[in-house]
């Protein structure tokens, strides 16, 4: 009853927007989508909301097919696009009260479901949409998609242009509708957003480069990692491009993420090299992979 | 059905709350017809004209007398040379100068004819003519009073009689122009900017996602334009009553039964380029491009399709609006029933029902 994708395959005109993913979502599961802008995540969403036909492949939602079932899915799930899309001329409560009757519902009848997120939008319910803050759009945008009690959510980069307080909010808000039962497909191009799933999958250019819990992605980092710092963050990437037992090398923060092509290695030797290369303050650590030092190891 | 309802009254909140399309509701029917009905006329009235009289004598003066009399022209100038007809029309107040010849009462005794050249500024080509006619028929005139007793062998007289608009008030003319594309523009353009809005908007990808047949999204859509369309038809047809006087002579129930028939007519052109344009900006250029250019140059509105080229006359008959204008000039001008318009009304109804298959046909229930 959950999500299921097998071989699935979409190509605009000669664009590969994705190519044969497959992966399952099960029933009650927060599952994420992570991956940079452009790798193919709406598609994803928009073949499994039943607005694409897929070239190849099979995909169903709550047991129903997305292309012969279209109609069942339509009633059953609750979609939220990557763009704002409400109905910026109406009031908040117009556009809760518009979704909920197309669903044939009413805001009283499913009220306990949205409550949480409806209480923080209520001060400001007769504010046309389009004079909202992000955040604020994002929880109304929720709400909308939420009303008609959908069995499975699906909600495209939610916190995509969301400041950091209210993309917080908003997960805590996922999960607490997990536990009501819902399955929860979301996508994210915020690596530590990832986290909070149950289950990713890493997506690039269309392709499923690895799905698993966030944990044990992370375990599966072959390498080491250090956190190296310095005075001068260009140059101190720009020189560890040129040591030679570099394996990679990317800015994190105010620090950058370095590892080693050996298997072992003395911190004290880089830092020599680094010194010789006239930087100052070296800092080098070993620290925990992450979801993106896993993503960008995938990616490589 | 309550969903059906929640639909429209979100309609009705979008058309309320934008003011640009609420003046274009509203306003633009009132300013066109005031515009075509007050400042836009091709009527001749007061028309000044000069004279030049090389005779002066009682016959020239008997004439003229007849002109400046007719509310049609107004004497503005005596000419004394010819050379001075040209200044005249180069100040651009004469549109006409009468020059009669020399002698002219001499003439007309001795020889039974005499001549009167009449120079008309034609930078205006319809208005040199209606003039030119104008003074023709007041010479004609002048000529048979002056015949009476006199028994002349073989002689035509034409007895004219203009029925419909005696008074030939071309607002007659612009009233049913005016509301086929008020009408026209109010609906399909106002429908294809509406719902290209929610494609660009992002907002059909939701109503997509949802219960909501196709239909239903459509219908919806279109329900509160019959209404307002409805509403504007009919302050078109009261404003022509009390302000121009334009009398309704056919049933009012027949203009009201056709004006729905063609307002469903322009939503389902509005629904088909809405489902050819992806931005509201491109339903805007179609609606304009697409409907306004050819309700105006094809319909037989401002020009008569009989004087057209063979293959515009050929188009003509593809335009929606021709037939409408058709209908309502019968209607309110020449008081027909049904019985005189059977034909136009069927082919209003087919076209109809083609274009709300192919949009039907054409709709997307996904997104490409």
């Amino acid at each position: 009853m959950g999500i299921s994708l097998s071989n699935i395959s979409k190509s605009y005109k000669k664009v590969k927007a994705v190519q044969d993913i497959s992966f399952d979502v099960n029933p009650g599961e927060l599952f994420g989508l992570i991956g940079p802008d452009g790798a193919g995540k709406t598609t994803i969403f928009r073949i499994l909301t039943t607005l694409l036909i897929p070239d190849d492949g099979t995909a169903s939602v709550a047991g129903f097919d997305v292309v012969k079932d279209y109609k069942a899915i339509r009633n059953s799930v609750g979609y939220m696009p990557g763009r704002f899309s409400l109905y910026q001329d109406l009031t908040v409560e117009e556009n809760l009260t518009f979704f909920a009757t197309i669903f044939g519902t009413t805001i009283e009848e499913n009220y306990d479901l949205i409550e949480d997120i409806y209480v923080q939008i209520e001060p400001f319910k007769d504010r046309r949409a389009g004079k909202l803050s992000g955040g604020m759009k994002q929880k109304l945008a929720l709400c909308c998609a939420l009303i008609h009690k959908p069995k499975v959510l699906f909600l495209d980069e939610p916190t995509t242009g969301v400041d950091p307080v209210s993309r917080k909010e908003f997960w805590e808000m996922l999960k607490r509708l997990q536990k009501k039962g819902i399955t929860i497909l979301v996508s994210t191009p915020y690596m530590d957003e990832a986290a909070l799933c149950d289950r990713i999958a890493l997506i690039q250019d269309g392709e499923i480069l690895e799905i698993d819990t966030p944990e044990a992605i992370v375990n599966k980092f072959p390498k080491t990692i250090y956190n190296v710092g310095a005075d001068n963050m260009y140059k101190l990437i720009q020189t560890l491009k040129g040591y030679k037992h570099l394996y990679s090398v990317f800015p994190f923060g105010e620090f950058v993420h370095y590892t080693d092509k050996r298997d072992s290695f003395e911190t004290a030797e880089l830092k020599s090299y680094l010194e010789n290369a006239g930087l100052i303050d070296i800092s080098i650590d070993a620290t925990q992979p992450n979801i993106e030092d896993a993503f960008m190891e995938l990616a490589k | 059905m309550k969903r059906f309802i929640g639909f429209i009254k979100k309609e009705f909140y979008h058309i309320f709350r934008d003011r640009r399309s609420l003046f274009i509701l509203f306003g633009m029917p009132i300013a066109q017809i005031l515009l075509f009905g007050f400042a836009i006329t091709n009527e001749i009235n007061n028309v000044d004209i000069a004279i030049l009289d090389h005779s002066k004598d009682a016959t020239t003066e008997e004439i003229i007398n007849k002109i400046s009399a007719s509310k049609y022209f107004t004497i503005n100038q005596m000419i004394a040379r010819e050379a001075d007809i040209e200044t005249a029309f180069k100040k651009g107040k004469i549109k006409a100068v009468l020059n009669f010849e020399k002698d002219f009462s001499k003439n007309l005794i001795k020889e039974q004819k005499a001549t009167i050249q009449i120079i008309t500024d034609a930078t205006d080509p319809n208005t040199a003519n209606s003039i030119t006619n104008y003074i023709n028929a007041i010479l004609q005139n002048y000529q048979q009073s002056k015949n009476k007793g006199i028994v002349v062998e073989y002689q035509i007289i034409p007895q004219t009689r203009m029925v419909y608009n005696p008074e030939l008030k071309s607002v007659f003319m612009f009233v049913p122009g005016v509301m086929t594309i008020i009408l026209m523009l109010v609906s399909a353009m106002m429908t294809s900017i509406s719902i290209t809005r929610e494609k660009e908007l992002g907002t059909m990808e939701i109503l997509l996602v949802s219960p909501l047949k196709p239909f239903q999204v459509i219908i919806g859509k279109v329900v509160p334009y019959i209404f307002l369309s409805v509403i504007n038809a009919a302050v078109i047809v009261l404003l022509s009553i009390f302000i121009f006087k334009m009398p309704v002579q056919g049933s009012l129930f027949l203009l009201g039964a056709e004006s729905v028939l063609f307002i469903i007519t322009s939503l389902a052109l509005g629904i088909l380029i809405s489902t050819i344009a992806e931005t509201q900006q491109s339903a805007m250029m179609i609606s304009l491009m697409g409907l306004m250019l050819p309700v105006i140059l094809l319909s037989g509105f401002i020009f008569p399709i009989t004087s057209m080229a063979a293959p515009l006359q050929i188009i003509s008959h593809i335009i929606p609006a021709k037939w409408f204008i058709i209908i309502i000039k019968g209607i309110m001008l020449k008081g027909v029933g049904m019985a005189y318009i059977w034909k136009e009304t069927l082919i209003l109804i087919g076209m109809t029902i083609f274009f709300i298959g192919l949009s039907v046909k054409k709709y997307k229930i996904r997104l490409e």
